[in-house]
């Protein structure tokens, strides 16, 4: 009796993985927090409901460490991951991620434009990499700090004459060198010729030095908003999600600075020795098609990564304010793009140069 | 004599086999059973300590991409004098190694490595690997060139030459603020992107102060839970404690409502008038916020093995020494607190490797003031992914703090600590 | 009150309580002599200890006041009463040197190095630790920890030296050999010496004067030999050596001597009046147990009882015999090992005799 037990149960647990090997679960792995919500939203549920393929979600704080070290120790247990340009070009150099052919493997537009022509110009920048959404990098300062007096440009950040107080910004040498050029008078096309030269690096820090005693350094993306609600800071560099979520839903006293925005991509990556490559390719094309991408825009101020889905914006899932003015693709000519090849050249001697110079 | 105990002769146990094997024997059984019961934590410990230390370790010196991704421009190199830009053979065989790294796609790791050794040569790979796939057939030379202008440089090919050697000593010099010039001579970085030294030296610095704030508040108080009835000590003993209950986010949002300049301890110093409103003090995001939210966490640390070590000094030596003429000061210097030294030295030590290590307490509250030397390992394993320099900084802390260690031992002697 | 000369420790009216609602010193009341080797003797908790710390200004007096060499000490703090004491546990610093444990009193008075270095030298040999300068308490025997800690006391040349059950670490030859040492240090060095104890032989050997505690108050403040001999109460008697105890009603009183009718019947008994109320009241006789005769005839002693022998006991030197006498079956007899003793059997019927002065009727 207690054999056929035993084996009865030992069936019973084979049947299982047979099921289990049938319905694959992708492992999804993103940002967390709003982000990771509204792809749920927009992507995970209604792909789950259409193919019956489960989706497991799962959180990392970003970066390739991870990700590195499942390729090294031949042991990739994530199947997609969601990245930014920057990682997705590190990786892709590294062979960590799998190149990806824009108009075989994605859905083109509505109109039947292909989806190399349909993402925004400038977006695929890695073959590794399907770009999702743009977001940007901004100021926005607390708009009751100085009176009537509203800054316009990024030389106001700069200012400490007219805009005194303290600016929050993130630690690191990205964006900061580009910002400080762009106030001492910088074309925003020049940025990065300027920056290429020794005197340009010389000059960004020069002028970074300013402002220096009035600087308060950020490491986690939740202080800077912080900071302003609690007027310890003036100005606050972030990301427009965030922003837009103190202002429209906390209803904080802050505006934006769209002047000088640092414009980049988020989007999906397939790590190349993956264990489900076939399936989640039908995942990144669905998810990544017109309408997906739109309906993202409904939960979260980030402008979808394709020219034909930008008309489709509408309106936000719950607090039914009109999003389009709220992203930063809209104030586009007003901001700039990484050059992720010079800062793949350059981070290494920038970030420790970054590094001296703050221990000055 | 009967037992033969005189020299030299083997002494038997009563069945006539030697004594010593057969207290060997039953010996063997309580070896084995000591071996089982320590096992688990050893294994533990091996994988979850000494592999990952010796790999991180070995990572700091391996230097396999450019011998292993480029095999024939490595052998080519071989006999290259250095003097004058490699011959045709040399670009020839760097043709075929691009070509063959742009189809694995793993050419972007030689890129990468060497572009730790100089800025921009990680685009020049990537970049001519991709334009190499279109190559047919020679003279390469002129081709190569075309490629990317860094090609005619000099110093690009003493830097490949360099890292085609198995091991590097690269990833140190980087963390002791050296380089190799364009001729290959160690130099001094210049000073804009020195900091691994200076970082150590703060690193050490901090961790010392902290160290020293921690024994001065925590002596009062571990003396104060030693000596009062235990039912008062033992609710001091919870708000000692309480910082290892709380989370960390937290804790960080508690430091930050409390010391920020329009938070709760300025806006008390207005009130009472030591400071104006006008010059709040800056209490965090600097050097003073790392160090009061990093005494916080670890004060603990120096008071329980404190308190243990004072638990174990009877009243009477203090009575003693009274009675003995000395006034309560000098019995106190003289007598109670030598006794206590082994638990600063334990306290201190704890408190200190502890503080070394720590990284996002700093991060948070530290501001610029707060970085420190872990910070920068934590960097380059999670962001810049330059694990061997992360290794290389590791390997020279690690190496400190058993320096350090050792040096203790020789003052203090480690079997006069005492954790509890 | 006058002060003596010779009066060097004056307690006058101590009392003493910790917690506001018991006193564990009710009234104490001592003098001791210069050169005077006095003993309080006590049960623990009996608050001999107490009162030792308040003599060494460990502990504040809550009334009355102690007087040293005339002087009131209430007020000064023990580091400047320059009175010696020996701990329990000797209290010898662990990190510190036979020597420096030594020179420690001497150095916080001020003394030259070279003086230091005699005075311990002196203070080591008259103890016997010559050549243990350089040894640490731990590596020391007991025995050795507790000359070091007596020397200590010493070594700064105290007038009065305080000890508070220096012995009671040690094993029984040890303190005993110990015991003899203290006392001739004491007889030697012509030092006022306040020793508490709780062991009555160790009271005996080396006192001049034991002070015998029980419940906060001095039963007895006496001699030795005068202790034993005559003690005032019953729980002197009880305490300081060995006793037969008998209990009865005072039927008369002649003179010193009063006869005395035994519970249960057992007989009139003719005793010492020490310590009684009157005719009527009851009494507890005493009786040390080498002072009974076994087997005499009766009228050979002012006393005799008939008893069954209970217990033999061979001690060596003399045979421990337990008697069940008048209601009492822990009646003690101790029949010495001399030539033709009297050989007792268990269950024999046997006479017991005593003189009336060695017995002592005492409080009920």
């Amino acid at each position: 009796m207690k054999k056929m037990l035993k084996y009865s149960t030992f069936a019973i647990s084979m049947l299982g993985m047979v099921s289990a090997a049938q319905a694959v679960d992708l492992n999804v792995v993103s940002w967390g927090g709003a982000y990771t919500a509204s792809q749920m939203n927009a992507y995970y549920k209604p792909y789950t409901k259409k193919t019956g393929v489960k989706i497991n979600s799962i959180d990392y704080s970003g970066g390739l460490a991870e990700m590195r070290a499942q390729s090294e120790a031949k042991n990739v247990t994530w199947d997609l991951v969601d990245v930014v340009l920057a990682d997705a070009i590190k990786g892709c150099d590294e062979g960590m991620f799998r190149p990806i052919d824009m108009d075989k493997e994605m859905a083109a537009a509505p109109d039947g434009t292909p989806a190399s022509k349909d993402f925004l110009k400038g977006t695929l920048l890695s073959e590794c990499f399907v770009p999702q959404i743009i977001y940007s990098t901004a100021f926005a300062y607390r708009a009751d700090a100085w009176g009537g007096k509203k800054p316009t440009k990024m030389a106001d950040v700069f200012d400490l004459k007219n805009f005194p107080g303290k600016r929050a910004l993130q630690k690191k040498a990205i964006n900061n060198l580009e910002w400080a050029l762009i106030a001492d008078g910088v074309p925003l096309s020049k940025v990065y010729d300027v920056l290429d030269t020794d005197v340009g690096k010389d000059r960004a820090f020069k002028k970074l030095a300013t402002i220096k005693k009035d600087v308060i350094w950020w490491t986690e993306g939740a202080i800077p908003p912080q900071l302003l609600a609690d007027e310890e800071a003036v100005f606050g560099t972030g990301y427009n999600g965030r922003w837009f979520s103190a202002i429209n839903e906390e209803k904080q006293p802050f505006a934006m600075l769209w002047d000088g925005q640092v414009l980049d991509i988020d989007g999906w990556a397939v790590p190349a020795k993956g264990k489900n490559v076939a399936e989640v390719m039908k995942f990144v094309k669905f998810a990544t098609d017109t309408q997906r991408l739109a309906d993202q825009a409904k939960y979260i101020s980030y402008g979808p990564a394709r020219l034909s889905s930008g008309p489709m914006v509408s309106k936000h899932a719950t607090l039914g304010i009109d999003m389009g003015p709220h992203m930063p693709t809209k104030y586009a000519d007003q901001g700039f793009m990484t050059d992720f090849a010079w800062w793949a050249d350059n981070g290494d001697e920038m970030n420790e140069r970054f590094a001296a110079w703050l221990l000055q | 004599m009967a037992n033969g105990n005189t020299q030299g002769e083997v002494v038997l146990a009563a069945d006539g086999t030697p004594l010593k094997e057969s207290l060997n024997k039953a010996m063997r059984k309580n070896r084995i059973r000591a071996l089982l019961l320590v096992a688990p934590l050893f294994i533990f410990i091996l994988f979850s300590f000494l592999i990952p230390i010796f790999d991180m370790t070995f990572r700091s010196v391996d230097n396999w991409q450019v011998g292993t991704l480029m095999p024939n421009t490595s052998l080519a190199l071989k006999d290259w004098d250095g003097k004058a830009i490699p011959e045709e053979a040399v670009f020839e065989a760097l043709i075929a190694d691009l070509k063959a790294g742009a189809i694995t796609r793993e050419i972007g790791k030689v890129g990468t490595r060497l572009n730790y050794e100089k800025s921009g040569m990680r685009s020049m790979i990537t970049s001519s690997a991709r334009k190499s796939k279109k190559v047919k057939e020679g003279p390469y030379k002129p081709i190569v060139f075309k490629m990317h202008k860094k090609w005619k440089d000099l110093e690009t090919w003493t830097v490949i030459k360099r890292n085609t050697s198995a091991y590097t000593i690269g990833y140190y010099l980087n963390a002791v603020d050296l380089k190799f010039d364009k001729s290959g001579e160690i130099v001094r970085q210049p000073e804009n992107r020195q900091i691994y030294g200076k970082l150590f030296l703060r690193t050490f610095a901090i961790s010392m102060a902290i160290t020293i704030i921690c024994i001065i508040l925590a002596y009062p108080i571990s003396y104060l839970l030693a000596t009062m009835p235990l039912r008062y000590s033992n609710l001091l003993m919870i708000f000692v404690l309480l910082p290892f209950w709380t989370s960390l986010l937290v804790r960080t949002t508690a430091w930050i409502a409390m010391l920020q300049s329009q938070g709760v301890l300025n806006d008390l110093f207005v009130f009472f008038g030591f400071i104006d409103d006008a010059n709040r003090l800056q209490l965090i995001y600097n050097l003073t916020g790392t160090i009061i939210a990093m005494t916080h966490i670890l004060l603990p640390f120096m008071v329980l093995p404190l308190y243990s070590v004072m638990k174990t000094i009877p009243p009477t030596y203090m009575r003693a020494a009274l009675s003995l003429g000395a006034n309560p000061f000098v019995a106190f210097v003289r007598v109670y607190m030598p006794q206590t030294l082994s638990g600063i030295g334990a306290g201190s030590i704890l408190v200190f490797i502890l503080s070394i290590g720590y990284y996002i307490t700093p991060a948070l509250v530290g501001g610029t003031g707060g970085t420190l030397i872990s910070n920068q390992i934590a960097y380059h394993m999670q962001s810049s992914l330059n694990w061997g320099l992360a290794g290389a900084l590791g390997a020279l802390l690690l190496g400190s703090v058993l320096a350090l260690y050792t040096l203790y031992n020789k003052i203090v002697g480690i079997d006069n600590m005492k954790l509890g | 009150m006058s002060e003596s000369p010779d009066i060097l420790v004056k307690f006058e009216s101590v009392q003493k309580s910790y917690d506001g609602e018991i006193l564990v010193v009710k009234d104490f009341n001592l003098d001791v002599a210069k050169g005077e080797f006095v003993t309080m003797l006590g049960p623990s908790g009996s608050g001999k200890t107490t009162c030792l710390m308040m003599l060494a200004g460990f502990e504040p007096a809550t009334h009355g006041e102690i007087y040293l060499d005339g002087v009131p000490i209430n007020n000064v703090p023990p580091h400047k009463r320059g009175i010696g004491m020996v701990f329990q546990n000797y209290a010898l610093f662990p990190h510190m040197t036979v020597a420096e444990n030594l020179a420690f009193p001497l150095e916080v008075r001020g003394l030259g190095k070279s003086e230091i270095n005699d005075k311990v030298k002196k203070a080591l040999d008259m103890v016997r630790l010559g050549g243990f300068e350089d040894r640490r308490p731990a590596q020391l025997s007991g025995g050795q920890q507790q000359r070091v800690a007596v020397s200590r006391a010493l070594v700064f040349g105290p007038k009065l030296v305080l000890m508070d059950e220096p012995l009671g670490a040690l094993d029984k030859n040890l303190r005993e050999e110990m015991q003899y040492e203290i006392k001739h240090i004491h007889e030697e060095l012509d030092v006022t010496m306040v020793y508490v104890t709780h062991d009555q032989v160790e009271a005996l050997t080396m006192s001049n004067r034991i002070a015998v505690f029980e419940d906060g108050i001095v039963q007895q403040l006496a001699a030795p030999a005068e202790l034993y001999e005559k003690p005032d109460n019953a729980f002197v008697a009880g305490f300081i050596g060995e006793n037969n105890r008998l209990f009865g009603e005072v039927k008369s009183i002649d003179g010193d001597f009063c006869q005395v009718e035994l519970e249960g019947g057992s007989g009139m008994i003719k005793a010492l009046c020490v310590n009684i109320g009157g005719v009527g009241t009851r009494t507890t006789l005493s009786l040390r147990p080498e002072r009974v005769i076994i087997g005499g005839t009766p009228g050979s002693s002012t006393n005799t009882l008939q008893g069954t022998v209970e217990e033999l006991i061979y001690l060596g030197d003399h045979i421990r015999s337990r008697v069940s006498l008048s209601g009492n079956s822990d009646f003690i007899v101790k029949v010495p090992n001399s030539h033709g003793h009297v050989h007792l059997k268990e269950g024999e019927v046997t006479s017991l005799g005593w003189e009336a002065e060695d017995c002592r009727a005492l409080d009920a």
